[in-house]
């Protein structure tokens, strides 16, 4: 009757093995984090005696898998961040102008003189003089179209060409801006992937959401506008030709040229070209340093092809002036002295030395393709944290201690058995979560604690059912038997639609509340092996040993 | 000796008074979504877009003085309070200070929140900002939405799940119990004005889930009984049932209550709204799968043989009444 195969109880067992020994780094969390950066500090960089004796704080041969701790616990910064992919159409259409310009001019015989009009900066609009050639002009710039790569706009090119009168509109087609889209949010989380990288921060999340927003979460940094200096600014570098100096921000630009503020000096304004000589994406390198009166500055290299470019411009334009641009100020305009051959130069300005590292950083990771615009952020001090952790400790031992009591109490030798498995309940949630790499959040930890009240219930179950058999008159083995089989049904279908609500947690919410979602999820399901498993195996141990006549829950 | 909550045996009557039952819960029902339609919740910057910051200091907080020092940042409306708890230490005070969303931009910069660090340095030298969170509108909108499906989606899927396993009346019975318990737990939220934030509904969610279960163990229970007594009329199975699984039910909603009330005093109050929304969630929804759950159930009674047709609901009622 309580008969339960032999198999079945070994593996019963080493699951629970598994899970106390998968569960246990946790408890010395310290010890195993500096161990396992150790671990990784040796693969990356070579042993040295000190990072050797860290790793040998715990043994190579037991997990060492740790629960990851929210930013609510461990404190850092979370940012939500929109890429603002509209920036690059812009980009596109002046870097399109001089291709049509070229191809206009030489139809010139029949489409005349042609103008570029203001227009949104979307869109190029060109008037052509003779409005009788505009079949050929159309004709000639859809010619320069390419078809758009991605899987969805097969078939689709790039620009969309029409005519209103005699001007000519040049603008995306609507594939070439999705396309566009996912290719500037994809190379946006990389790039923002690599400035975090460069600052060396540990396991930082880094994700895409939704179709144009970024989600990084940087534990253990201090501020949001911390982690927001090193990821918001675009850092896009470019090297224009300056047209004039003055006062005025509202200067007349002239078509194809633009005014920018300079980034130190208050109230002067560049006019330059809009179409800058080269831009950081020619760079190879750039690094702090200093100019010859000491001061902090930033030393870059050019890649061959911008070497060239930015050799023939200096050499043909020695004695003017050209502007080195950083996200659409300024930052210096001098005039060329001589031919610059070796393609590498030097960026001076009012730095401090931190900003001199900075500005490197950013220009070796490269610039970002659009600018970011921040949608949520949040900091969680390390201080926070730790109350928080230590508020929870103490709340779920208060909690575990007085549940265990209670069931002793009210079911005896039964509760004790239900107690241990509520015991075990704990370590394999642990173990899962080390497992699978989760996160506890502070909602978390009251996903266990809720377990914890909630574990007993499907024991509470069985055991009030065991009672009912009991009183019923039958004997203690069958009773337990029934108590187990009739109990199942309420079980089975209690715990499905909690965890049916734990799954749509987890897929509606984030964050902390997600972390939530884990813990309650993973608690429906241990909880459940415990009770049908764990306290069923430990009963029928129980009563294969003592035989007992009469039988109390 | 054995601790008991509830008698060995029981057999209360709990459709005696049923009609007061639900009237009681309906009336509740109404005075929480009044106080929600006249009131409003008090939403938290997830739902409504904005900054909070959670101050830190050893000096004792003067909530006057704060705020005389922040006026002249001109961000608009601001509320500080001042945060209270008995995990803290003697010397440390903590309050928390709500600034409206600023109009330009999403989130707030990073120079507006040093400029306020220094504006309240003058009063307390020591501050320190242990949290700021910054939510933009954009992205608060679309967390209610997010939030409202969410509930929704559960209270569907669950109202599927009970109309496969038992009859579509049960799977009534128990969706009316959910939204009992969802409304008086907003209600009490409006009515307290606590603060209302994405917490919360991982909590509503929750409280559906736990409702759910205990609904869930007595319905098992009366779809066995109405197998096993076939002439018993419905309202005695269904009090037969209840009666049956009541020890369970008190077992169960004890042993969570002690849990969270552990974590409600020692949790600190960072997720004390969190657990306050829990504590009452299982608290009205252990009294609901009895007294909601079941009445509904009872009121639209239940197919128990296919062969024959439905007993009129109203019969089942006089029944009780006379």
């Amino acid at each position: 009757m309580l008969q339960i195969d032999l198999w079945k109880r070994v593996l019963i067992w080493l699951v629970c093995v598994a899970g106390l020994l998968l569960a246990l780094p946790n408890a010395f969390y310290t010890r195993v984090e500096q161990s396992n950066d150790a671990v990784v500090a040796i693969e990356m960089k070579g042993e040295t005696p000190e990072r050797l004796e860290a790793a040998a704080q715990w043994p190579e041969w037991m997990p060492a898998g740790l629960v990851n701790l929210g930013l609510d616990l461990r404190g850092g910064a979370h940012l939500l961040a929109e890429v603002q992919v509209e920036d690059v159409y812009a980009a596109r259409m002046a870097a399109f102008w001089p291709e049509v310009r070229k191809a206009l001019m030489k139809e010139r015989a029949i489409v005349g003189g042609i103008n570029q009009q203001r227009s949104p900066a979307d869109q190029i609009r060109v008037k052509i003089s003779k409005p009788e050639g505009m079949a050929r002009a159309l004709e000639v710039v859809r010619g320069l179209a390419n078809p758009v790569t991605s899987l969805t706009g097969a078939g689709a090119t790039d620009i969309e060409v029409s005519a209103e009168g005699d001007v000519l509109i040049v603008r995306l087609t609507e594939a070439e801006r999705l396309a566009s889209d996912d290719r500037t949010v994809r190379q946006s989380l990389e790039i923002v992937r690599r400035r975090i990288d460069e600052v060396g921060t540990r396991e930082p999340t880094i994700q895409r959401q939704g179709a144009d927003r970024i989600l990084i979460q940087v534990p253990g940094i201090g501020s949001a506008s911390e982690l927001k200096e090193i990821i918001g600014t675009t850092a896009q570098l470019t090297f224009n030709p300056v047209v004039g100096r003055g006062s005025d921000p509202d200067a007349r630009a002239g078509v194809g040229n633009k005014v920018l503020p300079s980034l130190d000096e208050a109230g002067t304004y560049y006019t330059v070209e809009a179409a800058p000589v080269v831009t950081g994406e020619d760079l190879v390198d750039a690094q702090p340093s200093f100019d010859q009166n000491g001061r902090p500055a930033v030393t870059f290299r050019f890649d061959t092809s911008g070497a060239r470019r930015f050799g023939d411009y200096t050499a043909e334009n020695i004695g003017s002036p050209f502007a080195i641009v950083l996200d659409n100020e300024v930052v210096s305009a001098p005039v060329i002295q001589a031919h610059i051959a070796g393609g590498s130069g030097i960026i001076t300005g009012n730095f401090s030395i931190e900003e001199s590292t900075n500005l490197a950083v950013l220009l070796r990771a490269g610039a970002l393709p659009a600018g970011l615009e921040f949608l949520e952020e949040r900091t969680i001090g390390p201080e926070l944290g730790q109350d928080s952790i230590d508020a929870g400790k103490i709340a779920t031992i208060v909690a575990f201690v007085a549940v265990l009591v209670f069931m002793t109490l009210s079911y005896g030798l039964f509760g004790i058995f239900a107690n241990i498995a509520l015991m075990l309940n704990v370590a394999l949630i642990f173990g899962a979560l080390s497992l699978i790499g989760g996160t506890l959040t502070l909602p978390g930890i009251a996903g266990i604690v809720l377990t914890v009240g909630m574990a007993v219930d499907a024991n509470v179950l069985v055991f009030e059912r065991i009672r009912e058999e009991l009183k019923a008159g039958r004997g203690p083995a069958r009773a337990i038997d029934e108590g187990y089989s009739k109990a199942l049904s309420a079980i089975l279908d209690a715990n499905v639609t909690t965890f049916i609500t734990a799954v749509i947690l987890f897929a509606m919410g984030s964050g902390p509340v997600r972390g939530f979602a884990i813990t309650l999820g993973l608690g429906i399901m241990t909880s459940v092996f415990t009770a049908i498993f764990v306290t069923r195996l430990m009963i029928v141990m129980w009563f294969e040993r003592r035989r007992p006549k009469t039988i109390e829950v | 000796m054995r601790l008991r909550l509830v008698p060995e045996t029981t057999s209360f009557d709990f459709f005696k008074r049923w009609k007061i039952w639900l009237g009681i819960s309906a009336l509740m029902m109404v005075v929480g979504f009044a106080s929600f339609l006249l009131q409003g919740l008090n939403f938290g910057i997830d739902f409504r877009g904005g900054t909070t910051i959670r101050t830190e200091s050893t000096q004792a907080i003067d909530v006057g003085a704060y705020r005389d020092a922040m006026s002249p940042l001109g961000l608009g409306d601001v509320s500080i309070t001042e945060v209270f708890d008995p995990t803290f230490e003697e010397d440390q005070h903590v309050a928390m200070i709500r600034i409206q969303a600023q109009e330009d931009g999403e989130s707030i910069s990073g120079e507006m929140i040093e400029e306020l660090n220094a504006a309240l340095a003058t009063v307390a030298p020591e501050i320190k900002f242990v949290s700021v969170e910054s939510v933009g509108p954009k992205v608060s909108g679309e967390l209610v939405q997010t939030a409202v499906i969410a509930v929704v989606l559960a209270i569907g899927a669950v109202l599927v799940y009970i109309w496969l396993r038992f009859e579509w009346q049960f799977a009534l019975g128990a969706v009316a119990a959910l939204v009992h318990d969802v409304v008086l737990t907003i209600g009490i939220f409006s009515e307290l004005q606590i603060k209302f934030d994405l917490a919360i509904i991982a909590a509503l969610l929750t409280i559906v889930g736990y409702s759910l279960n205990d609904t869930v163990v007595v319905f098992d229970r009366v779809r066995e009984n109405l197998r096993r007594y076939k002439k018993k009329s419905l309202a005695e199975v269904l009090n037969l049932s209840i009666n049956e699984t009541l020890s369970r039910t008190m077992m169960t909603s004890v042993t969570t209550l002690i849990a969270l009330i552990s974590l409600y005093v020692l949790g600190g109050d960072v997720i004390r709204g969190f657990v306050f929304a829990m504590i009452w969630g299982v608290i009205v929804g252990t009294y609901s799968s009895v007294f909601v759950a079941s009445t509904i159930l009872l009121w639209l009674g239940v197919k128990r043989d296919w062969s024959k047709p439905t007993t009129p609901t109203g019969n089942q009622f006089a029944n009780i009444d006379a």
